[in-house]
This record gives C-alpha cells, sequence and structure tokens, in this order.
C-alpha cells in the first residue's frame, strides 16, 4: 500500500443525534495541498480538528506519517495548526509566541532566538519580536500565526479559515503568501475554508463536503468542468443547473431532453437510463450570446437583464418556458448596444454540458 | 399623504432643535441625586463626625483614641486575617469551579451555576444556622465522627476561628466563583487547543497559557471577597468566639452600647480608608477594567507590576513543568493509546473536586431542612420524630407575620424604586458616550463596594435627623440605595447584547421614541428587566445590615427578626422558618430562570 502523509478513515463523529461527520476518508500525498471546502455545519471543521486531536472521533481511524494516530494526544502528532482567529496567546509577545512550541520541545536559547529571526525574516515581520498580539494588525497577526506554525517544522500544517476575518484585498495578498509558503518551504497542507474562490486559488486537490460527508474530492479544474455531484456543480463557482431527462444514451455522451423543449447534448458524469430525470450544468462563461460561433447546443430567449459588474458582464436570459439562463462575458465597450426585451440566441458546447444524476437530494 | 407628512413635520417640529443639555441629563439625574442624598450624603456627615471632638470642637481626638489603645489596632489586624485567609481559601476552592463552569457545555452550566448559587441565594442567616446545625458540639459532624469512633469527645469546630472561616468562605464563594468566571468565559478555547497544538502537554498547557490569562479574574473575584469580608459581622458574631471579633462588630457596639458616634464615625473611616488603600493597589497592579469581566488589555507598567509579573511567570512556569513530568511520568507508565481514547484523568479530578466543593455549598441549605421537622426544643442531629410544631408556631406568631409583611413591602418597594432609577441611568450609561462615563459608573456602583455597615450607620444618623428611623420608607430608601448598583449592572450586561439597531428600526418605521421604548426595547428585554427585579428584590428581603439600624429596634423585618431571635436562643423555630424561606427563594429563582430561558427561546 502506498504510504500516504495522512489518511483518515472512516472517521466519524456525533455530537448527541447531530451527525457532524459521517465516514470520511480522505489521502494526502507528501507535499500536497488540499482544501476542506464546504459550507459551514458541512463537517470540514469536525474532520480537520479529529485530525488535529482537539476532539477525538468516535469511530474511524487516522493514521499521520504511515502510524495510527487516532487518539494520540494533540502534542504527539507532529503537526501544526493555523486556527481562524491565529490564537495567539495574547499575553505573550511575538517573540514568545513563536519561541512557545520551541520551548516545549525543550531546544536551547540560541537555537530559538535563531529559529525566531528565520521565520520572522519568512514572513517578512522582523521589527515586532517585542510587541504584544493586540498591538498587530490582522494580516501581521495571521502572518505571525503562521511563523509561530513553521518554526517547529511539522510535518503537516492544519489551517482552520485562516483567512476569514480578513479583507478582501488583504486575503488575496495572504492567500497568494500561503501559496508561496507552501511551495518553497515544500509543506503538506490541509486547509478549510467556505470560500470556493480561495479553495481555487490555493489547492492541489479539494475535497468538497456537505451536510457530515465528503461530497466530491477532485483537482480544482476536474471540479469546476466536472463536477461529479449536482452539490459541488452548484457550490463551485456559478452555473446554469437546469432539468432536463434523458432521451438517448450515447458511447461519447448523453442527449437530453431540457427545459423549454430544447434537446442538448452532454458529456456524463456518473451513470443514467433512458426516461431518467436528470441536471445538466453548463457555466456561464461558456454560454455565448448571439454570436456566429457554431455549436451542439442552443436555446432561443428573451433578454431579461444585463449587469456590468467590472471585468465581467452578466446576461439573464429567459427562456420561453420561464426557465432562466445566465451567459457571462468580459465587458467589453464596444459591445452591441443591449437592449432588454429583445430576442437572444445562447449557443454552448456539449464538451461544457455536464450531465448530473439526481442524486438523494434534489 | 402629503397631509400627512406636513402633520408629521409638524408635530416633530419641537425637536428639530437640538434638546437642551440638561434634558439629555434627565436618564441619570434621578440616581445621581438619590444616591448623592441617601449615600454620599449622609457617609460623608458620619466621616465628619469622627473630626468632631467630645467638646463639640474639630480635632482628631477619636483617632488618637482609636491608635491609643491596642484593642482597636488589633481588632483591625483580626479583621485583615479574616479576610485574608477567606479570599484565600475561596479562590482556592473557587478556581476548580469556575474552571469547570466555564469548559462545559451550556446546558450542564446552567444546572451547575445554580447549585453554586443556591447559598447566594438562600438567606444569609439560613446559612449560617445551618452550620451551627452541622458543626454544633451536637452537630451532624460530630455525631458522624463520634459514631464512626474517630473521635471520642465532640470536636470543636465552631465558634472560633475554623467556624469563621467555614461559613465565610461558604457566604462568598459563589461571589468569587462568579467573578473568575466572567473572565474564563472571555478565554478563546482555541488558546489552549494552539497550545497543544505547538507541543504543549495538557499540564503546560494550562499552566503557561489558561492560568496567566484568567488570573485577572481571580485578581477581581479575590479582591471582591476581601473587601466584602471586611465588612462582616453576622459570620463572626454567630458562628466565632471572642478573639474572632471583626471592626463592624466593634462600630456596632459604639453606636448600640455606648452612643458614640464620633468615635464610630473614625472606626468606619479606618474600615473605609483600607477598602480605598487595597483598591488602589488593585488598580496599580490589574486596573479596575477587569473587575466588569474584561481582561486586562493595557499590561500594567510600573516596579510592583513588574515585579508581580516576574514573580508570577515564575511560579507559572514551574508548575508547568512539574504537570509536564507527572504528565510525562504517566505517559510511561501508560502510553497514550493511538488506537483508544483515554479518559482523561485530569477532568475526572477536575468533576470530583469541583462538584466536592459545590456539595460544600449545597449541603448546609438543605441540612436545614430535615431539623425543622425535630420533636425537641432544640437545634440537633439527627432530628427526633416528626413534627409541625416550629412550621404552626413560625406561622401563628404574629411578630413573624407583621416581619414577613413588611419584609414584603420593603422589598418589593425598593425593588421598584432601584428599578425606576437605575433602569433609565443603565440605558444612559450603555448608550451614551460622555466624557467621564467610567467615573460616573464608579459612582453608580460604589454602594457595593462600600461596606454595607458604614452605609447603615451614616443613614441610621441622617434618619435620626429626618425622623425616620423606624419607618418603612427609610428602609426602603436605604435598600434602594443597595438595589441601585445591582440593577445598573444587570441592566447594562442586557444592554450590551441588545441589538441597537432594533431601535433604529422603530425610528425610521415611524415609532417615536416612547413607543420604540415600550413597543419594542421593553418588550425584548422583559426576561432581563424581571430578573433584575428579582435580584434587587432578594437583595432587599435579605438585607440585615441596614434594617439592624434604621429599624431603630420598633419595627422588623424577617431577618433582623431571625437576628434577635438567634441571639437569645437558636430553637427549631429559626430553621423551620429557614426552610420555609428556603422554598420560597427556590420559587423565585425558578421563576426568574424560567422567565429568562423563555425570554431566550424566543
Amino acid at each position: 500500500m502506498k504510504k500516504f502523509k495522512l489518511r483518515t478513515l472512516d472517521v466519524r463523529k456525533t455530537y448527541g443525534s447531530v451527525v457532524a461527520l459521517e465516514a470520511a476518508s480522505i489521502e494526502m500525498n507528501e507535499g500536497e495541498f488540499l482544501t476542506l471546502l464546504g459550507p459551514s455545519g458541512s463537517g470540514k471543521t469536525t474532520l480537520l480538528m479529529a485530525i488535529a486531536g482537539i476532539n477525538n472521533p468516535d469511530s474511524g481511524e487516522i493514521w499521520i506519517d504511515g502510524k495510527l494516530a487516532t487518539y494520540l494526544p494533540p502534542f504527539k502528532r507532529d503537526l501544526g495548526m493555523v486556527f481562524q482567529n491565529y490564537a495567539l496567546f495574547p499575553h505573550m509577545t511575538i517573540f514568545d509566541n513563536i519561541a512557545f512550541p520551541l520551548r516545549m520541545r525543550k531546544m536551547d536559547k540560541t537555537f530559538i532566538h535563531k529559529e525566531i529571526a528565520r521565520v520572522l525574516e519568512i514572513v517578512e515581520l522582523d521589527h515586532v519580536a517585542k510587541r504584544f498580539p493586540r498591538e498587530l494588525s490582522g494580516g501581521q497577526q495571521q502572518r505571525i500565526a503562521l511563523a509561530r506554525c513553521i518554526v517547529y517544522k511539522p510535518s503537516i500544517i492544519l489551517m482552520d479559515e485562516p483567512l476569514g476575518a480578513l479583507d478582501k484585498k488583504l486575503r488575496g495578498t495572504l492567500q497568494r503568501e500561503i501559496k508561496q509558503l507552501h511551495e518553497s518551504l515544500g509543506i503538506t497542507v490541509l486547509y478549510v475554508t467556505h470560500d470556493q474562490e480561495e479553495a481555487m486559488v490555493m489547492s492541489n486537490r479539494i475535497c468538497v463536503m456537505n451536510d457530515g460527508r465528503i461530497d466530491q474530492i477532485g483537482t480544482p479544474d476536474e471540479l469546476y468542468f466536472r463536477p461529479s455531484t449536482i452539490f459541488s456543480a452548484d457550490f463551485l463557482g456559478e452555473s446554469n443547473l437546469l432539468t432536463a431527462e434523458v432521451l438517448e444514451v450515447k458511447k461519447d455522451g448523453v442527449v437530453i431532453l431540457g427545459p423549454a423543449g430544447m434537446t442538448v447534448q452532454g458529456e456524463l458524469s456518473g451513470s443514467v437510463n433512458i426516461g431518467e430525470q436528470v441536471k445538466f450544468m453548463v457555466r456561464p462563461e461558456s454560454v455565448y450570446t448571439d454570436k456566429a460561433v457554431p455549436s451542439d447546443n442552443s436555446a432561443e430567449g428573451i433578454l431579461k437583464e444585463v449587469i456590468v459588474t467590472g471585468q465581467i458582464t452578466k446576461y439573464f436570459v429567459k427562456l420561453s418556458d420561464g426557465t432562466e439562463m445566465m451567459s457571462l462575458q468580459l465587458t467589453r465597450r464596444e459591445v452591441d448596444k443591449v437592449e432588454i426585451g429583445r430576442p437572444i440566441i445562447l449557443s454552448w458546447s456539449k464538451t461544457s454540458t455536464v450531465v448530473l444524476a439526481n442524486t438523494a437530494e434534489s | 399623504m402629503n397631509i400627512k407628512l406636513e402633520q408629521l413635520s409638524a408635530s416633530s417640529y419641537a425637536s428639530i432643535t437640538r434638546p437642551q443639555r440638561w434634558s439629555r441629563l434627565l436618564p441619570i439625574l434621578p440616581a445621581i441625586l438619590f444616591l448623592g442624598f441617601f449615600f454620599i450624603y449622609p457617609v460623608a456627615l458620619l466621616l465628619g463626625l469622627s473630626l468632631v471632638d467630645r467638646s463639640g470642637t474639630l480635632g482628631l481626638e477619636h483617632y488618637s483614641h482609636l491608635f491609643e489603645k491596642a484593642v482597636y489596632v488589633k481588632v483591625l489586624l483580626i479583621t485583615l486575617k479574616i479576610a485574608s485567609w477567606t479570599t484565600v481559601f475561596a479562590i482556592l476552592a473557587g478556581y476548580p469551579i469556575a474552571y469547570l463552569l466555564s469548559t462545559v457545555k451550556n446546558n450542564t452550566r446552567n444546572s451547575l451555576v445554580i447549585l453554586v448559587l443556591m447559598p447566594f441565594w438562600t438567606s444569609f442567616l439560613v446559612r449560617t444556622f445551618a452550620w451551627i446545625v452541622l458543626l454544633g458540639r451536637h452537630g451532624a459532624l460530630n455525631e458522624l465522627l463520634l459514631a464512626l469512633g474517630i473521635v471520642d469527645a465532640p470536636v470543636r469546630i465552631i465558634f472560633n476561628f475554623t467556624g469563621v472561616m467555614i461559613g465565610m468562605v461558604h457566604a462568598l464563594m459563589p461571589l468569587c466563583v462568579l467573578t473568575m468566571m466572567a473572565v474564563m468565559e472571555n478565554i478563546d478555547r482555541n488558546l489552549v487547543s494552539a497550545a497543544s497544538t505547538l507541543g504543549a502537554r495538557g499540564g503546560q498547557a494550562f499552566w503557561r497559557v489558561y492560568f496567566p490569562l484568567s488570573l485577572p479574574g481571580v485578581a477581581a473575584g479575590g479582591m471582591l471577597v476581601f473587601i466584602t469580608a471586611l465588612g462582616f459581622f453576622i459570620t463572626p458574631a454567630l458562628l466565632g468566639g471572642a478573639r474572632e471579633t471583626m471592626i463592624v462588630q466593634v462600630i456596632i457596639f459604639q453606636i448600640h452600647e455606648v452612643l458614640n458616634w464620633g468615635f464610630a464615625g473614625a472606626i468606619a473611616m479606618l474600615l473605609l480608608v483600607s477598602v480605598l488603600v487595597i483598591f488602589f493597589l488593585y488598580d496599580q497592579l490589574l486596573g479596575l477594567s477587569t473587575l466588569s469581566g474584561e481582561s486586562a488589555h493595557e499590561q500594567k507598567k510600573g516596579t510592583i507590576g513588574q515585579i508581580g509579573r516576574w514573580l508570577g511567570s515564575g511560579i507559572v512556569n514551574a508548575l508547568g513543568y512539574l504537570c509536564e513530568q507527572v504528565g510525562a511520568l504517566i505517559d510511561m507508565l501508560m502510553p497514550p493509546r493511538a488506537d483508544r481514547a483515554r479518559r482523561s484523568g485530569s477532568r475526572i479530578t477536575l468533576w470530583i473536586i469541583a462538584m466536592t466543593v459545590i456539595a460544600f455549598l449545597c449541603v448546609p441549605a438543605f441540612f436545614v431542612i430535615p431539623v425543622s421537622f425535630t420533636e425537641e426544643g432544640f437545634l440537633g442531629w439527627p432530628p427526633k420524630g416528626f413534627s409541625l410544631q416550629w412550621y404552626e408556631q413560625v406561622i401563628n406568631s404574629p411578630a413573624w407575620a407583621a416581619a414577613a409583611k413588611r419584609s414584603f413591602v420593603v422589598a418589593i418597594s425598593s425593588a421598584l424604586l432601584g428599578m425606576s432609577i437605575g433602569v433609565p441611568a443603565a440605558f444612559f450609561l450603555a448608550r451614551k458616550q460622555f466624557f467621564g462615563k467610567a467615573a460616573l459608573f464608579a459612582f453608580l456602583v460604589s454602594p457595593i463596594i462600600m461596606p454595607n455597615i458604614i452605609i447603615a450607620v451614616a443613614l441610621f444618623y441622617l434618619y435620626a435627623k429626618l425622623g425616620l428611623v423606624g419607618t418603612n420608607i427609610g428602609l426602603i430608601l436605604g435598600h434602594t440605595v443597595l438595589a441601585i448598583p445591582y440593577v445598573v449592572i444587570t441592566v447594562m450586561a442586557i444592554l450590551k447584547n441588545y441589538d441597537h439597531r432594533l431601535d433604529q428600526a422603530a425610528l425610521t418605521l415611524g415609532a417615536n421614541k416612547w413607543q420604540t421604548l415600550t413597543r419594542v426595547t421593553l418588550p425584548l428585554l422583559s426576561a432581563g428587566l424581571i430578573a433584575s427585579f428579582m435580584f434587587a428584590f432578594i437583595i432587599s428581603f435579605d438585607e440585615l445590615t441596614i434594617a439592624l439600624f434604621v429599624t431603630g429596634g420598633e419595627v422588623t423585618t424577617l431577618p433582623k427578626q431571625m437576628w434577635d431571635d438567634a441571639l437569645m436562643r437558636v430553637s427549631p423555630a429559626l430553621a423551620a422558618l429557614a426552610s420555609l424561606l428556603l422554598a420560597f427563594m427556590s420559587f423565585v429563582i425558578l421563576v426568574t430562570e424560567y422567565v429568562r430561558r423563555r425570554g431566550l427561546h424566543k
């Protein structure tokens, strides 16, 4: 069996009658950046806390570095964790905060000084060692939390929504910094967020979680273009998710009957039978408006609304049966005059159409 | 539509101009005036008296008298000693409870808090009698020890220093626990988790991270206990011997027996100065902001603070190291298994310690009940037979009935008065930003810090001039002085969690200020306000010190009647009354709790 850096096997956790996590199994390779992505209450933090050893799971196994660690106390796991609100010790200076894990490991004084200088340089905050956490800005506190984590070189770093409290611009900067740290130090990172964009930016792989279950694990690309469940398709990015009925199942795809009587060709994710009710997903940016682009699928409708959000312009189109579809285009000034209420033809390719089986949840 | 708008603007025309400065102060004025006249003024009068010699001229005669005789200095030292030990024990025993309470689930905490508050809510005198029943020569504990053959003759547990300690720690520990808990609840649980992922063993994480962060709570709780203990006299009088005479007892003696007001004022001044010195030291070390449950954000600078911190960190690191060694030893004997969860031994120990202390807090109140059904004529353990004679005696006694009626009238009136003065003041303090806000808050809650005896004696002196001694009005006014701080604190705490935008929404929707207050704000706060009222009610209902003086011996309240009876003879009738009061208080608390929870569900 391949040796994984981190492996969980059917980890389950309940709080009273509430199942917080149901049989979660993930595997992580050395140096990988895996993100647990899901809405709040989806079980992602529960899984992270079980891996960190802060919450004991009810059943299942956790393997770290090929060793069983399910119920080991946190200090025996060789993990690092960055908390949502940084969890810097408010009564200690930045220096003492970063020295804490080294002192717990009985490192000698000169080594501690050297290491702290090193990590403070990495996070570009070498001048704050004598300050207290409350004297730093949110972004700086976040960098210190990172420094405190990497200073003792844990084999895996867990991060629980570390950027959740920061504003959008700072979040972007720190996302790239964390990513660079991950690459330059070669550390293994398990990251938790509910922000799908953040997950896309940072991860090698994303594990989408929903309602205590793992919904789908895959690369950002796979998840975005080839979601295997309706939930993943809906949760990641914007999507046109429409109801349809299977007409024909072919070797290289399916033909379905969509809303407003349109026949749609699409690619299949999973398996479906003829006559079955399904959903199909097409990303709005794959839907073209009025262009003479030859395409596999098309639909006619009335232009209902146009929103310019900045770089992107959103077109909302109402089909003849009332279904709404969205198309995203880059905003251009010279674009032909938009007239609300005029007829419009939408078109998209077969390869950008994913047909999804209706699972338990609609 | 237009007409309506015009009407609206016409009717609000008057308020278009900025309101006058004085009218904006309207909500806070009654509180300032009331406390100014019934608290500051009489206390100042009393302290002024201490500067007037017996010949009627200004002088320091009383003070030189105070320090001339070794006895008064000795009493002060005894008082300080008793208060210090009480503080130490209350913190040591209370810390585990506070820690447990701040780390368990909300539901568990709510039930445990009720148990911790049991003695807090149970009548002060009831508790003291319970100890007499439990620890007396023929008390339950001695009977048990004799029966087990551990001792040959009854041990002397009360009417000495031990007795005073047990009584005072029992009385003051809930206060200490609640104060510590307020700080501990604000400690981010993630910090301890973070410490353990960073490599700290349980003990290390606690001592190096949690404990230092909880110290402001310990200091605040300790200080409140210490200051309250300085003003105690019921417990040392009933559970102590002559050698445990505390300073307040001397003040009472000077006024009741010698009628030397000036000298009593001088002793009161001594007590007050001790309190202020302690406050000053505390503020220097930690800052007063920690008293309201906020953690000390500003590290205090200065030599005392520096030495304190240096000493503190040394002790904390040593304890952390010790725990780590013990933990490592346990791990060596019983290595943690990766495949099985180990029950946390320290957690179980914590539960055992905390529950033992909670039992200490609760048991006395419950012991009174069986004793009240005894057939015998004295308080003994175990009670003999079953009889309702003591209940009959209490209920049929016109003295008790009159005292009960007066207690109810006074408690309800002073709670209402306290609310009507304190609630607007709390709103004002919670919502307005102005210069001197902290000082004003300190002023409004200062009756809590002032030893009750000083207020009582001062009011007695004032009432004597106004002819209010022995009147219900006098009692009500006195109890209102005590109720106002509690009302202000509890209502401000509720307002902290109240979403101010709801009011703004009501105002934009067309409600005027009064309608907003009566239709939106007050209904939403009703549960909290009822709880606050109950709090004020119980404070008055259980109050003895002020009642002792301002009734002038002419009329009585329940606590005063119990006190008088107890000084004469401790009979099972008192136990019967105590049981009745316990039942009544429990009823009040349950109703309060029910209202509060219903408020939460809404």
